[in-house]
């Protein structure tokens, strides 16, 4: 079988790639799809411990699916803010709008 | 079990060499198309760990729904096959340091801080059970989610309106 600790650096590789197009894209959509990415991490790591914990009662299973849940609505209205910003500002690189920032 | 290794590490390195495209990859709808074959990765894992409705709902949801939707607004908002000459800001290498960091105390958190726990060599069936705990013991959460996405998909409608 294999050992659980190699399941939860994968999702610990793919959470910080995540963090670092995050942090790091201009693109707006592609800040989008970086969270996408730490949310499957997430995910991953959830649904390993629901298989490896003794006597599971898929806790982590149902958890994922809630997540899977808020991504699905953070994705809909962050890709209508995205769209919103476009039509303002003809452009989605984040370092160019300096709406609302300091 | 060794096969289940081998086919773990080439899920693995799959997934991980995608998400690795999604976020340094230049050409953005390239990054979106590797989304897609993260995702389609993170399914099989799903399935190899004993989670079949979940890598069913992964593939529904994330490929069939969310990239798509991506793929849309990347089409409505800039130029296809573009490859813009600066993809990151200017906050590289802190932020390179910050993820090395959050990556290394993952790794260290997850090598040394749980005891290895093996579970029950095989799970039941996962779907029906998962349809009874989400309509029994976490019936209050599903409700609100289910407004959740309501109120998301009315926020979108407003905001993605012309005026």
């Amino acid at each position: 079988m294999i050992p659980l600790s190699h399941y939860l650096i994968l999702g610990g590789i793919i959470f910080s790639l995540g963090v670092f197009g995050a942090l790091t894209r201009r693109n707006a959509i592609a800040i989008l799809m970086s969270i996408e990415l730490m949310l499957n991490g997430v995910n991953l790591n959830f649904i390993a411990f629901a298989r490896y914990l003794p006597q599971t009662m898929l806790q982590g299973q149902v958890f994922a699916i809630f997540v899977i849940t808020v991504a699905a609505a953070e994705a809909v209205v962050g890709l209508a803010i995205v769209l919103g910003l476009y039509r303002n500002f003809k452009t989605v690189n984040v370092d160019e709008i300096n709406l609302m920032k300091w | 079990m060794t096969l289940k290794l081998g086919i773990f590490y080439f899920l693995a390195a799959f997934t991980v060499w995608a998400a690795a495209v999604v976020v340094l990859g230049k050409n953005i709808v390239r990054a979106a198309v590797a989304l897609i074959f993260g995702f389609c990765g993170m399914a099989a894992l799903y399935v190899l760990l004993d989670a079949e409705f979940l890598a069913a709902v992964q593939v529904l949801i994330y490929v069939g729904g969310i990239t798509i939707l991506l793929l849309f607004a990347i089409m409505l908002t800039s130029r296809i096959g573009a490859t813009t000459a600066r993809v990151v800001n200017d906050q590289v290498i802190l932020s390179a340091m910050a993820a090395v960091g959050l990556l290394v105390g993952l790794i260290y958190a997850s090598t040394s801080g749980i005891p290895a726990m093996s579970g029950p060599p095989r799970l039941p069936e996962t779907t029906p059970f998962l349809g009874r705990a989400l309509l029994t013991t976490y019936a209050l959460p599903f409700e609100a989610v289910s407004v959740l996405l309501l109120a998301a998909m009315v926020g979108a409608i407003i905001l993605a309106r012309k005026e």
